[in-house]
Parts: structure tokens; sequence; C-alpha cells
């Protein structure tokens, strides 16, 4: 019959209509600035800098080594290394940020700054509301607007931050494991440094530096 | 003619008819033709799915000549990829044909994978398999209600694609982090793990939509407008499409048995059952029902591989993302993305950038055939032909 398939696809036009009234999973859209989706764990938007404590200036955990900066895509990523070191989680002195930047509108949110960072000092966000009246600088984020704490990312990845927190604590274990041993070398040959100097021999020349023994691994 | 467009004398007014009369217009090659029309549509034109202009010339109502004019969107893509590191080109990828980055993503992973010999874990190429094909539902539940659309049901059979759409970019968006811009597949693998949980909502996903494709079915294949609109138009035939190198869902909605995931097996497809749709009049009709065949087919293929991925690392513990340098060499990678054959030609010199990129989009080659397809017919046509062509203008001017 001419017409069966017109009158079948406004039933079918019809169901939908009415089922949104009473059927809330055929509801798909949410009345935004009220109501919103919750966003999804893995989601990412544009980056921001780690850094662990409570002091900014102090955890930053970037050591400008401009790796970021090299491989950005749309190189949206300014980076100017400080002159003096600080030291790192680790206790490795290692140069900081003097000046981040990043143009959030020119970044487009594709997550290789975070790939490639080797300290887990940059990681994605998922805050998406940039919206601003000044075009350029509003939208240029410095190192002060990028800085975020540690506890943040664990809240906005939870499952992505328990593995670098983890990571991080075998690596400052490792580290600190490898200073603890290399003190104790330290003191061993001292105290065998000290040995030989009560008993002279002539083989080891009091000034002769002690030869350490190799440290412990 | 001069006589009628010279300004009358002052008071010689009188109420008397004028005879105008319409001359023919000159066309091209000088000789005087009929009455043509020429009309730029586009490159705003929203039918034309993106900055894109037909030129076309009308005798009436009918095409007689037809010029693509493209070009609006182009934005050096290839140039870029040879200046910046194999990897940073990556995301790049995902804007060409900005509706299925995964595949995308899959084609040039695959070429640098070529290139270098890097081989993907058994679970990164079910991962790809089920991502890629997850694609090829959302472009083809895109392409069909824009199709639609273009036919004049304007807005209800859209929006139910693009309801069922966003429940497979939720799923991307779980997996990958972004709905569009995926960038998920590396040289060697993918980026991150499935997350907890995420197979069965693939699955529940995939029961959804099967309910859909039934509905979509029946309430549009038998539609006597859509039948009628598109049964016999645009027919292109067999020896042209193979002749101007078409691929995809066009070449098999013409009766050409060529699908890149029969005849290559890249990946892992050889493992799954699946068939390949084939039409056999070549019109706007056929093409509208090998995508929906071809969604149906997608869904076997879906079920069978989130039913048989294993476990285990998801990169190939070769695979560096730092100070990645392919030796000197060229690879040619191509896969079936939803438009047809999309290949990366790459060149290394050994250096950190390709010293040759060059992508193969398939929506530019199946563009060709448009004036082809569209002469004769009329301009309501011209339209439903370009719609059925599915194209995307980020990979036509790349």
């Amino acid at each position: 019959m001419l017409g069966e398939g017109i009158i079948k696809g406004m039933a079918e036009t019809a169901r939908n209509f009415f089922g949104s009234y009473h059927d809330a999973d055929r509801m798909t859209t949410v009345q935004f600035p009220e109501d919103r989706i919750p966003a999804k764990e893995n989601a990412r938007n544009f980056p921001f800098l780690v850094f662990d404590g409570e002091d900014p200036a102090k955890g930053l955990r970037c050591v400008a080594c401009q790796i970021c900066e090299k491989e950005c895509p749309p190189k949206c990523i300014y980076i100017v290394k400080d002159t003096v070191k600080k030291p790192d989680y680790i206790g490795k002195l290692q140069f900081q940020p003097r000046v981040f930047d990043i143009d959030v509108s020119v970044c487009m949110s594709c997550q290789i700054c975070v790939e490639v960072c080797p300290f887990e000092a940059i990681k994605m966000d998922t805050d998406y509301e940039f919206g601003t009246a000044d075009r350029f600088g509003g939208l240029l984020l410095n190192k002060q607007r990028l800085a975020k704490p540690n506890t943040y990312y664990r809240k906005i990845h939870a499952t992505e931050a328990a593995e670098v927190d983890e990571r991080l604590a075998a690596e400052k274990a490792k580290a600190e494991a490898k200073a603890k041993a290399d003190a104790e070398a330290k003191a061993r040959a001292a105290a065998t440094a000290a040995a030989a100097k009560a008993t002279p021999t002539p083989v080891v020349s009091p000034t002769a530096p002690a030869i350490a023994p190799a440290p412990a691994k | 003619m001069s006589e009628l467009l010279e300004a009358p004398a002052a008071g010689s007014v009188t109420a008397a008819p004028r005879n105008y009369e319409i001359l023919p217009k000159p066309t091209d090659d000088g000789e005087v033709g009929g009455d043509l029309l020429e009309v730029a549509m586009g490159p705003h034109h929203p039918s034309t799915h993106g900055v894109f202009r037909m030129d076309v010339v009308l005798d009436g109502e009918q095409v007689v000549k037809l010029k693509p004019v493209f070009g609006y969107l182009h934005r050096n893509h290839e140039k870029i990829a040879e200046n910046t590191t194999y990897l940073a080109s990556m995301p790049y990828t995902d804007r060409l044909d900005y509706l299925c980055s995964m595949t995308n993503n899959w084609a040039y992973a695959l070429s640098v994978e070529r290139l270098t010999g890097l081989q993907p874990p058994e679970r990164a190429e079910y991962i790809r398999v089920i991502t890629a094909e997850l694609t090829r539902l959302v472009n083809h539940t895109c392409l069909v209600g824009f199709l639609l659309q273009d036919m004049g049901a304007l807005g209800t059979p859209l929006m139910y694609a693009f309801r069922e759409r966003e429940i497979i970019l939720d799923l991307f968006e779980s997996l990958t982090g972004s709905r569009m811009m995926c960038n998920y597949m590396r040289f060697g693998g993918c980026r991150v793990d499935l997350p907890v949980g995420w197979l069965d909502q693939a699955r529940s996903a995939l029961d959804g939509y099967e309910e859909f494709l039934e509905t979509f079915q029946k309430f549009l294949t038998e539609n006597e407008i859509l039948v009628a609109r598109s049964q016999g138009i645009g027919v292109l035939p067999p020896e042209l499409a193979i002749s101007a190198s078409i691929t995809g869902p066009m070449l098999r909605a013409s009766g050409v048995n060529y699908d890149l995931r029969k005849v290559d097996k890249y990946g892992i497809y050889d493992r799954f059952d699946f068939r390949v749709p084939l039409g056999d009049h070549g019109d706007v009709y056929d093409r509208y029902m090998i995508r929906v065949l071809e969604m149906q087919e997608s869904v076997k293929i879906l079920r069978q591989a989130l039913r048989d991925i294993p476990g285990g690392p998801i990169v190939d513990p070769k695979a560096k993302i730092r100070g990645f340098r392919p030796k000197a060499g060229e690879a040619y990678g191509r896969i079936e993305c939803p438009k047809g054959e999309l290949g990366f030609y790459l060149i290394s010199d050994g250096s950190p950038n390709p010293y040759r990129y060059r992508v193969r989009p398939p929506s530019l080659i199946n563009l060709t055939v448009l004036e082809d397809m569209c002469l004769g017919q009329t301009v309501a046509d011209a339209v439903i032909i370009l719609g059925s062509v599915d194209i995307v203008l980020g990979e036509v001017d790349r």
C-alpha cells in the first residue's frame, strides 16, 4: 500500500516523542548550567602543572627540561629556564621553570606533553570553563595559574594519579636507600681511613684519599 | 537592446508597454548556448557538508555542468607533518576526517609500523578492531542522518542518529578522554588500556545499537519518499568507479567486490566472520543501503571481537615515545576507513621528522566522479548525490 512506509515512520516518531515524557531513559539531554554530566575519569581538556605539598613555588615537579615544548604539535608551550637549581622530590638538584606559559587558545588537548614528560609534572585537566573577555592575556595561562596541587590531580584522575604516586614513591624510596647506602659507605671509608691513620703503614700515605668501597646496590 | 536601456528623455514617458527580451547567454567557448544559469552552491550552503562549493551550470532545473571547488579548509597538513616529529602528527590525523579519528589514527600508526617493523600485541590489535568498527558505526549513522536531511527529512532522523552516535562517543570518551579527537593509537599499540568495565559498557551499547538499526530500517528503508527520491539517481557505473579509483561503500554500491578488510587483511581482520554487502545499481539508494548493511556487519565483527579479546600488554615493548627515529626507508599503510581506502605514504631519512608524508584521502578521490553522477539530474538530486558520496572537508582539503 502506498504510504504504508510513511505511516510506520510516523508511528516511530510518535513513540519517541511520547516516550520521552514517561521514560527517563529516553531523555538524552541535560539542562546544562544547572545539571551537568560528571566528567569521565579519562577526560582531558587542557594541561596543568602538578606540585607536591602546599607551596607551588617549592613543590613544582617541572624541571624545565623543555621536552614538552619541543614535542608539542601546535607549539603552544613556552618555557624559560631559571638560572638557579632547586632540589626536587628525591633531593636531586634540578632547574626550575622561570616562565611556563601555555596558550590555551592554541592548545589542541592532544595529551602529547603528558606522554613525553619524564617527571610526571604535566597532566591533563578536566576544567573547560575558560571563557573570558580578554582574548590574549586571559587565555595565556602562566605558571601561577597552571600550578595545581597533587591532591587535585588525585581527585580528577584517581586511578592514574594512584599509579603515578606509587611510581614516584618507589623512586623516592630507591633514591633514599641509595643515599643511605652512600652515607654508610662513606662512613665505612672514613672509619677505614681513621684505622689506617692509627696504624700507619708505608703503603698508604696519610694524605692520599682512602679507596672507597663500591657503593652497595 | 541599447534603445531599451537608454534613459527616456524628460517628458517623454508614456504609458505604452515596453518590449523586454531575454537574450541568449554566451558560453565559455564563445558559442551562444541556451538559457543557462550558473549557480555557486556553497561554500556556506548547508547541504554541502562543510565549506565546499559546487559551481553548477543549469539548464532549467537540470545540471549540465558541475565543477567542485574546494580548498577552503586547507591547512597544510602534510607540510606540518613533515616539520614535526612522527608522534606529533598523530593528533593532526584526528582532524583529517573528524568523524572517524580512530581509523585515521590506525592508518597512520600502521604505516609507521610498516616503516619501523613494530608489531602491536594481540590485545592492542583487538582494541583497534573494536574502536575502528565503532567508528564505522558512528560514521555511517551520521552519514545516513545527513543524507536523509538532504532529502528533506529535516531534523528527526538526524537527531535519532546523533542520539545513538553519542552513546558510542561516550565510550570513546571514557577510553581516550576525548569524544572526537581521540588521538588514541600509538606506534606499536595503543595509548592506554581499556578502563575497568569498558567491555561490558560496549556490549550493552551494542545491544541498543542493534535495536536502533532495526527501527531505523523499519521506519526509513521502506519509506516511499526515500525510495522515490533516491532510486535511479546518480548512477555510478562500475567501470567508471574502478577507473576513477573510487573506494569504500561507493565502489561496493556499484557492485565491485573490493574491501580492504578482505583483500589486505590488515591487523587481524582474517579472524572475523563477516560479509561484504554489494549493490547492483550504483544509485543513491544502493549507497544508502550499503551503509545500513555495513553497520549490521560491523555489529557482527564487534560481537566477535568483544567476545575474543585477550588480556596482555597493549604496546610493543620496543616502541619508544621520546627520541623516535625510524631507519631510512619508505612505507605505505592503508586501511578500509568508513569512507574508503585511507592510506599514508611515508619516507623516512632517519631523522625525527618524516622526509615526505602523503595522505591518500578517500573523500577527495571519491569526489572526482561527482560531475559524472550529477549530469542530467536536477539540482535537488545533485544535493543528495553529494550527500551519498560521504565527504568530510577536513579530509578533502587537508
